[in-house]
């Protein structure tokens, strides 16, 4: 299992639109993803589990990856927070 | 761990209609302290200058019995056992039959920041609506991956992979009159430990659902209001998955598969999911169901003895015109 620390830069915080992005980056990976907030663990294939987090601007969010591709996929999270969700 | 400020105390109160009816009488700097336990003291011992295995840290309830011997002390002028008591930290003391403590109390309460509440209800009743409001605050909780619908009156859970169609399942449901508590995340919490209460994590997020293809719905506005419910205690789990050929599922219902969540057991239901196989009647039937059973008429089993009985009475017959044979 890998895990990560990811801050979120975007000011608007992962809103719909983010967490669409989310899910859909961990969609192209077999491994599970869970993603934590406080005492908040939810599904992050899910979009409304992501929403469900409330990450504010500057909110710290653990990741957890488990599968045969999870090295690929936590990297490929920690680009799309360090990318602003392209925003 | 969850806590919960004075000031938070106050406010629940709002939201339960007022219930336990409180005010502020003096110690507002104090109001961020924080309760840390389900914890209640009555600090009648304390007062009389016992102060071992004192819960310090718990809310502090002052009712008739304590007034009065407050009152006393304060007739002598005995200050020493009002101090040590606000000594150590407690969170607030709750006054019971509006009662206003004395000036002097107030200052002492004043000096170490601990807030005075007052209410106009009775120690018994304030203690009974106090112990069940942090009793739901402090109990344990799960966030678990899951659709939560109510059918006939059954608190179902539906759970299983993403992408195995729970909320489809649920869309179904509700279209058919049953209610949707939450999709996607389910908050379980343990009341008393004896049953399991679920509701959405997020009240603002609670009615809205996923679907593939057209995107976030909210349900309450598309369905309209009975559609919907907060919380339901949560009876059957039915867990989707994949049709697996080699599996064997259960056939006759006589199975009892449990699911534990905070130490609480659960029937559980594996449902196989294949195309031509419809998930929400399914789901339906298993309520119904569920509801025999509670009312203590369980299907499997009465079926399997009525074939035992019917054995019985074949094999009695069997054994007469076997006994007729011979005597002819």
């Amino acid at each position: 299992m890998v895990s990560k620390l990811l801050t979120v830069r975007n000011r608007a915080g992962i809103h719909a639109r983010p967490a669409a992005m989310i899910v859909k980056v961990a969609n192209k990976f077999k491994s599970e993803l869970y993603m934590e907030k406080e005492d908040i663990k939810i599904n992050g294939k899910s979009i409304m589990g992501v929403i469900t987090l409330g990450a504010g601007f500057k909110s710290e969010i653990k990741i957890s990856c488990e599968g045969v591709d999870e090295i690929e996929m936590a990297d490929a999270l920690e680009n799309l927070f360090e990318n602003r969700f392209e925003q | 761990m969850t806590s919960c400020t004075i000031l938070e105390l106050l406010d629940i109160d709002l939201k339960e209609h007022n219930k336990l009816q409180l005010s502020c009488i003096a110690g507002r700097s104090g109001l961020a302290n924080k309760i840390s336990s389900s914890k209640i003291s009555r600090p009648g011992l304390p007062l009389s200058g016992f102060f071992e295995a004192f819960a310090g840290d718990a809310v502090q309830i002052f009712g008739h019995g304590e007034q009065s011997y407050l009152d006393m002390l304060e007739d002598n002028n005995e200050y020493t056992n009002i101090e040590r008591l606000f000594s150590y930290n407690t969170p607030c003391c709750i006054f019971t039959h509006n009662y206003t403590p004395t000036d002097k109390f107030i200052k002492i309460a004043e000096e170490t920041s601990t807030p005075l509440l007052k209410t106009p209800l009775v120690s018994s009743e304030f203690s009974r609506h106090i112990y069940q409001m942090l009793d739901d605050l402090f109990a344990p909780t799960e966030t678990i991956h899951g659709v939560f619908v109510e059918v006939y009156g059954i608190g179902v859970l539906i759970t299983g992979d993403s992408g195995v169609g729970k909320s489809e399942t649920a869309l179904e449901l509700i279209e058919r009159g049953h209610r949707l508590i939450s999709d996607d995340t389910v908050k379980l919490r343990s009341i008393n430990s004896s049953f399991l209460v679920g509701s959405g994590e997020n009240p603002m997020l609670a009615h809205h659902m996923e679907i593939r293809g057209i995107g976030i719905i909210n349900l309450a506005n598309i369905f309209g209001v009975g559609a919907i419910r907060d919380k339901k205690q949560v009876q059957l789990i039915v867990h989707l998955e994949e049709w697996e050929a080699e599996k064997n599922y259960d056939r006759v219902g006589e199975d009892n598969m449990k699911a534990s969540f905070l130490g609480i057991d659960i029937a559980k239901l594996e449902i196989p999911v294949k195309p031509g196989r419809n998930i929400p009647i399914i789901i339906e039937t298993a309520a119904r169901n569920e509801r025999l059973k509670q009312l203590g008429y369980h299907s499997a089993k009465e079926f399997d003895q009525s074939v035992l009985k019917w054995f019985e009475t074949e094999s009695a017959k069997k054994m007469y015109y076997i006994n007729e044979e011979n005597t002819f």
